[in-house]
């Protein structure tokens, strides 16, 4: 047998010239296995025909190291996981450089307060030295602007020199104003007393607002971390090493990176299935719990596939890799809840649009503010007034809630979706689903298995049944026919024992034909009994019309040229749907059903499963157009379906749902896929969306209201009624919590467990 | 009104009419992409307080390959996020990270940071 060769592309780095390239292809063509050779100098890549008996990708990259060159690592996930760990550990960092700058600011404060308090007693004073006091209380103060606070004025000046606001500048220009102030009343008293103001310090207020600001955003960075939790736990799930079998048939333990596809991996119990294959040797349970979400492990057998990331339960298997990388479905499903966390909610829009104008018209409102007071409020203490509000204004109306309402929602629910087996492709998806009032489920796959399965097994009178079943299995058991197969199914489900049947043959269009313990059996349609002179007894021809009007298949069986039973065969219905439709009924929603079969079936699935309205005989091209008159109806239409022929319908519904192991182009025409094949994750799926935009919602009114409450309260309007001024303290704890608030309101939904019947 | 009273006023209400003008109305950098061989537009921005250039012209149905650096530690330009394209990014600080993506329609898509505080467009021709 002619030995197979592989092909590896490797990245290049550090070459300067062409004689570069040839010196890393000499370097590689001398190595032991290496076929063949090619160095590209202007794309810095090498492709390397080599036998894996002699070479592996590891031993080529030592090659070009030997040559003084690097290799790139160009594992796509590897680099993606890299990169996250890379981005977490400078996240970790800046955490607990931020909690220090926290801890010394709070640290000041709670020393300044005190010391900024002793005027409030008059005997107090009368011992300390004011102006000596507040010197005392710059000198403590300035380490908290400079040290703590100090990312805060650098930002701000930033964004300023690129037009920009954000939220450093208010706190900035707030703080810095109170601390500006402070320490002028500080340096040159003497200019305030003799305008008759008294000079009074705000070194505590400056303190306290970068202290408590800085609470707010340590409290935050830990709440957003939290909301990512989910989609990190997915990544983290891979498989760190798979068990390669060699050409030789030893087993070699091997970094996932290094897999192949092709490659033969061996699973034992308890073990990960590391990338996705077909099962060629043995069968086993696997708990697909972290993709489907279905709790139950799935019986795997030769020829079935299995995917990376799934625990192997029971048996041992070996299967041949068809996947690695980024066409996992693991890496799938990370990238599509990826993408879905990076789109915008249509709710959004407002927020976004308030917050691109929010800033520079808070600093004119601040700016406004002071003007007023200083014009309006008694002469001796107008400076002081219009200092404090417009400092207020400034810090209450940081707009971090505002922009955090939505986006942290989406994230903490699009990622429990994908933890039950829910996959939302964007934010829009999701909020349209909240809105949806009609779910047209597609008959065959959604409601049902979508493959035939016996119904009856009807022996005629005489007959044993157990003995029938086996004859009849050992027929089916050499037919490929899709009918057959469902036959075998129920025979292995009641446990009949193989027996063996000799001269199969099928005839195209009727049936099958064989020989059984010297007996001649026929299994078929009607027309193949007929066309061999088998007549039917009239207590069979009542049992098979029986069968026919519930809309079953009816094949019949002969033995010795006399008919001996019936089976009746039929596309079942789910377990879990009539309870899942009665739970959407249950929400408000109406179930509408569609399907290809005749009135007849369809009236009978339909009375199975408590749906009410239904289209019979609905061509697949007709599909959308079905879709299209419930709209017209004023209908919010969501449509489920799993096949190629349901793309049109599933974009033409205002939402589409691609159910379980749907075709790749039903999962693009859909903006949620379901990983299993149960209506319960329709349920879950709209049920999900409700939650999560009730809290978006609560979010949005929130923040809103809190700054549209809280400027007014703060520029003083309540002043002239009812003597209240918001201190710029209160306003900074205020403003702290906003938007810890909102992070623990979207935080609430990563206890969201779908409903069950 | 006394004096101080009236320059007070007028200060403030020039104060206010410059940030009204300053962050509304000047005009904003724009740059356009520069294609490479391989058909690849690329375009390189800073991101500090701001995206460096923040208007960014790139044309239709050819691939994009935006490289932002991040030259700050601040935690508002920490997160990147381009709506229209389904991306949302962490920007690691002094870092270079590269956003790939293919407009295939004309327009503005506004990118923006995490809070939708800092914003750049990308005009797509």
């Amino acid at each position: 047998m002619e030995p197979t060769t592989k092909t590896e592309t490797l990245d290049i780095e550090g070459m300067t010239c062409a004689s570069c390239a040839s010196f890393v292809e000499k370097s590689l063509t001398r190595t032991p296995g290496v076929q063949r050779a090619m160095v590209n100098f202007a794309t810095e890549k090498a492709t390397i025909d080599y036998l894996p008996t002699q070479a592996t990708p590891a031993t080529l990259k030592q090659a070009v190291v030997n040559a003084g060159y690097g290799v790139t690592e160009r594992a796509p996930d590897t680099s993606a996981a890299d990169r996250q760990a890379e981005i977490d550990q400078q996240k970790a960092l800046a955490y607990v450089k931020l909690k220090r700058r926290f801890w010394v600011a709070t640290v000041l404060a709670i020393v300044i307060m005190p010391l900024s308090m002793l005027m409030l007693w008059p005997a107090m004073m009368a011992r300390v030295n004011m102006q000596w006091l507040n010197y005392g209380l710059l000198v403590l103060t300035i380490p908290v602007l400079l040290y703590s606070g100090r990312e805060f004025f650098t930002s701000a000046w930033n964004g300023f020199k690129h037009r920009a606001a954000n939220m450093d500048t208010l706190i900035a220009v707030g703080t810095g104003a109170a601390f500006l102030y402070s320490l002028a009343a500080t340096v040159v008293p003497g200019w305030f007393m003799r305008r008759g103001i008294m000079p009074e310090v705000y070194y505590d207020t400056t303190a306290t607002i970068i202290a408590l600001i800085l609470l707010g955003k340590v409290l935050e960075l830990r709440a957003k971390t939290q909301t990512s939790a989910a989609i990190k736990a997915l990544m983290g799930l891979q498989a760190k090493t798979a068990r390669v079998v060699r050409p030789d048939g030893q087993e070699v333990d091997v970094p996932i990176e290094q897999v192949q596809l092709n490659d033969l991996i061996v699973v034992r119990p308890g073990e990960k299935v590391a990338t996705d294959g077909l099962i060629e040797e043995g069968r086993s349970a696997v708990d697909e719990a972290m993709l489907t979400g279905e709790s139950l492990p799935v019986e795997k057998k030769t020829g079935d596939p299995v995917f990376g990331a799934t625990l192997n339960k029971t048996g041992s298997f070996r299967f041949r890799v068809t996947k690695v990388g980024a066409d996992t479905m693991l890496s799938q499903i990370v990238k599509l809840v990826e993408d879905s966390q990076g789109s915008r909610a249509p709710i959004q829009r407002l927020a976004d649009k308030v917050s691109a104008i929010f800033v520079p018209t808070v600093v004119v409102i601040a700016i406004l503010t002071f003007v007023l007071w200083f014009d309006l409020a008694p002469v001796e203490a107008r400076l002081p007034l219009a200092l404090v509000n417009f400092v207020a204004v400034l810090i209450i109306a940081c707009p971090c809630a505002l922009g955090l309402a939505t986006p942290t929602a989406i994230m903490v629910s699009t990622g429990k979706g994908a933890e039950h087996g829910v996959l939302i492709r964007n934010a829009e998806a999701l909020e349209k689903a909240h809105q949806v009032n009609t779910v047209l489920l597609d008959k065959t796959g959604t409601i049902t298995r979508g493959e035939p399965a016996v119904t009856d097994f009807v022996p005629a009178e005489g007959q044993d049944a157990a003995q029938l079943l086996q004859v009849v299995a050992a027929v089916e058991r050499q037919s490929e026919h899709p009918l057959a197969e469902a036959v075998v199914r129920y025979a292995d489900t009641q446990q009949a024992p193989i027996i063996a049947a000799t001269g199969f043959q099928a005839i195209e269009g009727k049936g099958a034909q064989a020989s059984v313990n010297g007996q001649a059996v026929l299994i078929g349609n009607f027309r193949l009994l007929d066309e061999a002179g088998i007549s039917l007894s009239s207590a069979v021809r009542r049992q098979a019309d029986e069968l026919l009007g519930q809309a079953k298949t009816v094949l019949y069986v002969a033995m010795n040229q006399q008919a001996v039973g019936l089976i009746g065969v039929a596309d079942t219905v789910r377990e879990t749907s009539a309870a899942a439709i009665k739970r959407l009924q249950g929400m408000g929603i109406e179930v509408v059903m569609m399907t290809g079969d005749n009135p007849q079936t369809a009236a009978q699935v339909a009375g199975q499963v408590g749906i009410k309205r239904y289209f019979a005989e609905v061509l697949p091209a007709d599909k959308a157009g079905k879709v299209k008159e419930l709209q017209a109806e004023g209908r919010i239409v969501a449509m489920v379906g799993d096949g190629i022929n349901d793309a049109p319908a599933l974009a033409q519904a205002d939402i589409g749902l691609a159910m379980g192991g749907g075709t790749d182009v039903a999962m693009e025409a859909a903006g949620i896929t379901l990983m299993r094949s149960d209506l319960q994750g329709v349920v879950t799926a709209i049920e999900l969306s409700r939650q999560t935009i009730r809290t978006i919602k609560q979010n949005l009114f929130f923040a809103f209201i809190y700054n549209t409450l809280g400027i007014p309260i703060a520029a003083g309007l309540l002043y002239p009624f009812f003597g209240l001024l918001l201190s710029p303290m209160l306003a900074a704890g205020a403003m702290a919590l906003s938007s810890v608030s909102v992070l623990t309101n979207s935080l609430r939904l990563r206890s969201f467990s779908p409903a069950k019947n | 009104m006394d004096t101080t009273e009236i320059i007070v006023t007028l200060t403030g209400l020039a104060l206010s009419a410059f940030v009204i003008w300053y962050f509304f109305f000047s005009a904003r950098q724009t740059a356009s992409a520069v294609s490479t061989a391989s058909g690849v537009q690329e375009v390189d921005i800073t991101v500090k307080g701001g995206y460096s250039p923040d208007v960014i012209e790139v044309e239709r149905g050819k691939p994009v390959q935006l490289s932002f650096y991040r030259d700050e530690e601040n935690s508002c330009s920490e997160e990147l996020l381009m709506p229209d394209f389904s991306i949302r990014r962490d920007l690691p600080a002094f870092k270079t990270t590269l956003v790939e993506l293919l407009p295939q329609q004309a327009g503005t898509f506004t990118f923006t940071c995490g809070m939708g505080m800092l914003r750049g467009s990308l005009v797509v021709k």
